[in-house]
């Protein structure tokens, strides 16, 4: 059974998670094709951030399977730096390596872990940085940044790995009001290009903008989902409309 | 139990492993007391340690600039300078200056014995680390807190006594056990004065019975084991004072 | 760097400006200074024969003590060059994946932690034999040579603690980062998790080597020929004079305090400019 373009790139299915006692991913299934943008939101601690960690193994899962690429996740022979690889993801905290320069953080991981040239590396490296607007603070520290310049290069750094697809896990929740919309441009850019995109985001106007599918979730299952323009204006479920109706 | 006793003769006669303070009751006694003027002694230093680090950070913020001098100076004087030579200068240089007081043989002896100067040398020791821990507590303190208790019209003891000591102890606390478990193992200094701790008597023993090696791991396990049951208390008690949320 | 703006978090950080190594003002010696004269003076006055004033006594033996001294430091350094190279690798150890190895690391550190230096000083020479023979060829073990070895074993004990904890203290996002950049784990450690905690090692490493230092006088009590036994040796030589004690245990005392004092304060140093960037 080997994997097509035409098949789904992520591929969720019944999955299951808890920590301990507390249950917190009951039966959860999506899919996600080439090309897409999809957005996961919904209230916090309803297992959102814990779906898009198990797709790229941070977290495992207990029972169901996910499949990226075709390739089961939830098997314990599972190559996981091979699936990182493919598989990108930019944090809310951000993460970057305070001990290294915004230019080092991109350039870092293509040359250790991909074995790439480094006059390429960092020529890519300037070159995503330009993209997203940051020309002029390769050498800056990350200490030196603003919460949105950060998280700008941590997008850059995913981007670095050219990975097939990107998680972005609250990416604007740490940043002030003001710094928002420049990270948000920045995955619009990337979505407008064509990158696959699974985002958890409490940014419901963005989401409509750019989302293909909106999933909403609440106490580990998929409430409702659906298309940007009918989710919003028709959801059909009452916890889907108590949860819009506080945060529009 | 005295099975047991004699099964340890047995171990010594067929095997050599020779455990004399298991099978013998003179040997049995000396470790029995080493043990308990181990922590006694830890206990006194202990007592004697954290009245002179409360009465220290209390100088400490005294508004007389040569006070909080005086106070830096013990500090940095006792912390800087090995443990050993603070308790030979105790010991043999102030002690030997001290009258000497008449015994119940009619003879002379010393005014201070030795379990004595090695009491208020190591309190004087841990002590000076002390103060540093109470102070950095007080500190930790927010300023904030104290203001919102001043607004509510807490009086200056009431908030020293029900804002800023409760919190205070609970910065300082992981910082005090740590300075309690190097007590407890400083305590083996006052081996060097012949006070009859666990190591001076553990050394009595295989002076006698030439059983190095099993005192040797004897003395280890023992200490591992005091230092353990001690860390795993402190631990727990840290715990149960924890404020949710807070620090 | 340039920067293109004017706003202050974009300016390049101003480094504070260095303190004098040595803040090693005159009060701190006059406690020390104080305890000699004085103990000397009074022990003296009450003696009336015309025999060598402490001092003078004192000034005779000095050199000698200074020579114990720089033994003492000798120790210091190779129990702690030794101690660091093995508890690191013991540190290490703690964190490894591998559950036997890290439940073995944690329990061989926590056994030397808990021991007493003295009690381990001991252990060590009493335990391990006067000499080594490989193949025929007998390599002497001297007495400063097994209390290196005895004391690098609490050393062994406090790095590895070290090692654990500042590995610990960095926050749990960055192995996530480096994770999902596809970073093996020893990548994750050299490249970002170890460059990180250097800093963070520093000051509670220094802070070890100065209680090293201190526990050297230890060997006395087990023969070693350093500055503590010298002294015992020279009181002696000098018929126990009981106004010669508090001189001399002041001139060790002051020895330590003149070495030790200045790392002390370094080590503060470095702390509070650490605890800035982070």
């Amino acid at each position: 059974m080997s994997w097509t373009p035409a098949d789904p790139m992520v591929s969720i299915k019944d999955v299951h998670k808890s920590f301990g006692d507390l249950k917190v991913l009951n039966g959860v299934s999506l899919d996600v094709m080439k090309g897409d943008v999809i957005c996961i939101i919904g209230p916090s601690g309803s297992g959102k951030s814990t779906l898009i960690r198990c797709v790229n193994a941070l977290n495992d899962i207990q029972q169901g399977s996910i499949l990226v690429e075709g390739q089961e996740v939830n098997d314990p022979a599972l190559d996981k730096l091979e699936l990182r690889k493919k598989v990108g993801m930019v944090f809310q905290q951000y993460n970057l390596f305070p001990h290294k320069t915004a230019l080092q953080n991109v350039m870092m991981a293509p040359v250790r872990v991909l074995k790439r040239d480094k006059v390429e590396a960092e020529k890519q490296a300037r070159d995503l940085l330009a993209k997203v607007r940051l020309q002029g603070k390769e050498d800056a520290f990350p200490g030196e940044l603003s919460g949105g310049q950060q998280q700008r290069v941590a997008i850059a750094r995913s981007l670095a790995m050219q990975p097939d697809v990107i998680l972005f896990d609250e990416v604007t929740a740490a940043l002030d009001p003001e710094t928002v919309g420049e990270v948000l441009q920045t995955i619009k850019d990337l979505a407008e290009d064509g990158m696959t995109c699974i985002l958890v985001t409490h940014e419901m106007g963005f989401a409509r903008e750019v989302a293909d599918h909106i999933y909403f979730t609440d106490r580990g299952v998929i409430v409702e989902h659906g298309p940007p323009a009918i989710f919003f204006d028709n959801a059909t479920d009452p916890r889907t409309k108590e949860f819009l109706s506080q945060i529009l | 139990m005295e099975f047991f006793f004699d099964w340890f003769r047995v171990l010594n006669q067929e095997t050599g492993v020779n455990l004399p303070f298991l099978y013998d009751s003179y040997d049995r006694n000396r470790i029995f007391n080493g043990f308990l003027t181990t922590i006694w002694l830890s206990l006194v230093c202990l007592f004697f340690s954290v009245i002179i680090g409360v009465i220290g950070a209390w100088l400490q913020a005294s508004s007389f600039k040569i006070t909080r001098r005086i106070v830096n100076g013990y500090i940095q004087l006792f912390r800087n300078t090995p443990p050993l030579v603070q308790l030979y200068f105790f010991y043999f240089a102030i002690g030997t200056m001290l009258p000497r007081v008449e015994n119940d043989w009619g003879g002379q002896s010393p005014l201070l014995g030795s379990f004595a100067w090695a009491a208020i040398s190591l309190s004087f020791f841990a002590g000076a680390f002390n103060v540093e821990i109470f102070r950095s507590g007080i500190e930790a303190v927010p300023k904030s807190t104290v203001e919102a208790a001043e607004a509510l019209g807490f009086s200056k003891l009431q908030i020293y006594k029900d804002i800023t000591l409760p919190l205070a102890f609970r910065v300082v606390l992981p910082a005090l056990n740590n300075n309690l478990v190097n007590l407890v193992k400083t305590t083996t200094l006052a081996y060097a004065i012949a006070v009859p701790e666990l190591l001076y008597e553990a050394n009595q023993i295989w002076s006698d019975n030439v059983n190095v090696t099993e005192m040797m791991i004897f003395l280890l396990l023992a200490y591992f084991v005091l230092v353990g049951v001690l860390v795993g208390g402190m631990n727990r008690w840290e715990r149960s004072m924890k404020i949710p949320g807070y620090g | 760097m340039t920067f293109k703006t004017d706003l202050p978090v974009m300016m390049p950080v101003k480094p504070h400006e260095p303190e004098p190594f040595l803040r090693l003002k005159l009060w701190h010696v006059v406690p020390i200074a104080l305890l000699c004269i004085v103990g000397t003076t009074l022990a003296f006055a009450a003696d009336g024969d015309a025999k060598q004033s402490p001092l003078a006594v004192l000034m005779n033996w000095a050199p000698l003590l200074l020579r114990g001294f720089i033994f003492n430091l000798v120790i210091s350094v190779s129990a702690m060059a030794l101690g660091t190279a093995v508890g690191a690798l013991l540190g290490l150890g703690q964190i490894s994946p591998n559950r036997i190895m890290s439940g073995g690391s944690w329990f061989v550190t926590q056994f030397f932690r808990n021991a007493p230096w003295l009690v381990l000083l001991f252990f060590a020479m009493f335990l391990l034999p006067f000499e080594l023979s490989i193949l025929g060829l007998k390599i002497p073990f001297p007495d400063w040579f097994k209390a290196i070895l005895g004391l690098s074993l609490p050393v062994m004990a406090n790095v590895s603690e070290i090692v654990r904890g500042a590995v610990k203290s960095l926050p749990s996002g960055q192995w996530e980062a480096a994770e999902s950049l596809a970073y093996t784990r020893r990548q994750t450690l050299w490249l970002i998790i170890l460059p990180q905690c250097v800093k963070r090692m520093l000051p509670p490493w220094m802070n070890l080597y100065s209680i090293l230092t201190m526990a050297t006088v230890l060997a006395s009590i087990v023969g070693v020929s350093e500055v503590m036994t010298l002294t015992g040796r020279a009181l002696s030589a000098e018929g126990g004079r009981p106004e010669l004690l508090a001189p001399f245990y002041g001139f060790v005392l002051l020895l330590f305090f003149v070495y030790c004092y200045p790392i002390a304060r370094y080590t503060v140093r470095l702390e509070k400019k650490f605890a800035v960037i982070n």
